[in-house]
């Protein structure tokens, strides 16, 4: 094996546990923001190391590669938001154990 | 290599696709899908590796562009409603 395809498949691996702890974390959280917050960031850093260990393993996918990297890194933190902001806006109460709730009062419609 | 990559994001999307049956709210529900839908265009994308063609990489790109969308749209009608 080449390197290029060792380096690949390491980060093709890191990128698939990422997704799976994705997974879990849309098991195991309590409420949707907590669902919001595991799922985004895991699956974003698990599209990073994914799509880059494309792009190493076969050189000529490169290109195309970052282009799914930048296009994911813009677009999903901002789905994310909008839909936390959606559903706080159509009253769905965090977990019985939240603490701080700042956003309270700050945008009344 | 890549079969531990195929095994690992099985288990995620099972998982994923667990929450969007048992999902209390709606919000659950679209929640799990955006999570399922990137975890797609990181499949797609090792598909394209697999097969070796590079077709499947603009495939995963425009699939990904209508998931954002559906999730922007879902979202705006979820906050509309009260």
């Amino acid at each position: 094996m080449m390197w290029n395809e060792v380096l690949g498949g390491i980060l093709m691996i890191i990128g698939g546990f990422f997704y799976f702890l994705g997974g879990l974390g849309m098991i195991r959280m309590p409420d949707v923001y907590n669902r919001l917050q595991a799922g985004t960031k895991a699956t974003t850093l698990g599209t990073f190391s994914t799509v880059l260990g494309v792009g190493i393993y076969y050189p000529p996918f490169l290109i195309k590669s970052l282009i799914i990297i930048a296009f994911v890194a813009l677009t999903n933190p901002v789905g994310s938001s909008t839909l936390a902001r959606a559903s706080y806006l159509a009253g769905v109460k965090p977990a019985p154990i939240t603490k701080v709730d700042e956003f309270k009062g700050g945008e009344e419609k | 290599m890549i079969e531990t990559f195929f095994v690992l994001i099985g288990i995620g999307v099972v998982l994923s696709f667990i929450r969007i049956l048992l999902g209390p709210t709606s919000s659950d529900r679209v929640a799990a899908l955006d999570t399922m839908n990137v975890m797609l265009i990181g499949t797609i994308t090792v598909i394209a590796l697999v097969l070796k063609r590079g077709i499947y990489l603009d495939i995963a790109l425009v699939y990904g562009l209508l998931s954002y969308l559906e999730t922007v749209v879902i979202s705006r009608y979820l906050e509309g409603r009260k």
